[in-house]
């Protein structure tokens, strides 16, 4: 009995160490077309080398869950190893229909809208996963959408912690503002995932965010 | 709420539909399970749902599953338009959060208005702090 009990009591103080010095577990969620994968890839590329998937103006270019693992980001002398998970855009509708403006074929676009509801159901599932998980946002969209608060009042719910990053700053349309007045309690960062901007005030967030967990 | 539509034609060429308002004493003693499954039944009838509260933040994600899950097998149907109007004046819904106000997440939060309708009927919700608009299909 005793033995068990000590036997317990080192396997916690392990499994805790462990859990210290391995991976942080970083997601990417959010709406599609705001620059999950772009962003996941301008990670993956300046630090490994390799980008985790294609991108695409065609929405629902990501229709599975796609992994990087042992992505160790070296910024300002400090080092952190994630393993990055970039997600489906989570949506409330999908239309194969939508995908015909992009000169998709009609065969094409109904595989396409069937996998992506799957990847929706993907998204959903691998939520409790995350350690921490940061949301992207396209800066020139509506920011009051309903699946970003769903997407955050899940987190929140999980206590996982947040990152709000408001995408595509390149573009004139982009309103960081209106992002931040719509969730006063988060950071938004404004970045630009196609030409890497910001991506310094970005990293800084990251480690912050990972000391959390 | 504004209704509005593009074009020129009337709301006579929309299909049928009603709206349905849905207290929340109606479901306060239902599972997730079966808050869910009652919310579908309604959708799937055509109707747009005012449900007077709101969801838990997982029984969003459930019904957004779910819904996605349907698609393929219900025929015709391509999800849903989904919005939660808070009821708390200028306080955003994640001040709420910030300020500890519990049952923003946990359910119930009976200032709050929640609107869902099938995609088919729904064209858009646009949300901004102060105004909800519904734009129908045609």
């Amino acid at each position: 009995m005793v033995i068990k009990i000590l036997k317990n009591f080192f396997k916690r103080i392990f499994s805790n160490i462990f859990k210290d010095r391995g991976e942080v577990k970083l997601g990417f969620y959010g709406p599609p077309n705001a620059g999950k994968t772009s962003l996941a890839n301008r990670i993956c590329k300046d630090f490994t080398g390799e980008e985790i998937g294609s991108v695409s103006k065609v929405p629902h270019e990501t229709r599975n869950v796609q992994f990087k693992e042992k992505v160790e980001i070296d910024f300002k002398g400090k080092k952190m190893v994630f393993k990055m998970i970039d997600t489906p855009g989570i949506a409330t509708k999908i239309d194969y229909e939508d995908f015909l403006k992009y000169k998709v074929k009609k065969k094409q676009a109904k595989k396409r809208a069937k996998e992506a509801t799957e990847g929706v159901i993907e998204s959903i599932k691998w939520l409790d996963d995350m350690d921490i998980v940061v949301v992207v946002l396209d800066g020139t969209e509506n920011p009051y959408n309903q699946v970003n608060i769903t997407i955050i009042g899940n987190l929140v719910a999980r206590k996982i912690p947040v990152l709000i990053v408001a995408n595509k700053i390149d573009l004139k349309k982009v309103d960081k503002k209106k992002i931040e007045a719509a969730f006063p309690e988060y950071d938004v960062i404004g970045i630009s995932a196609k030409y890497g901007t910001n991506l310094e005030e970005f990293y800084e967030s990251i480690f912050k965010l990972a000391k959390k967990v | 709420m504004s209704k509005k539509k593009k074009g020129n034609n009337g709301l006579g060429r929309l299909k049928g539909f009603s709206i349905q308002f849905l207290p929340y004493s109606e479901i306060r003693e239902l599972n997730s399970n079966e808050r869910i499954k009652k919310i579908l039944g309604i959708i799937l009838g055509n109707n747009i749902l005012i449900l007077q509260g709101k969801l838990l933040a997982n029984e969003e994600t459930r019904l957004i599953g779910d819904t996605m899950a349907m698609m393929g097998h219900v025929s015709d149907f391509k999800g849903i338009e989904l919005a939660v109007i808070s009821g708390n004046g200028d306080m955003g819904f994640f001040r709420k959060i910030g300020k500890g106000l519990a049952n923003a997440l946990s359910g119930g939060d009976l200032g709050a208005v929640t609107i869902i309708g099938p995609a088919t009927i729904v064209k858009e919700i646009k949300r901004n702090p102060k105004k909800i608009e519904l734009f129908l299909n045609r």
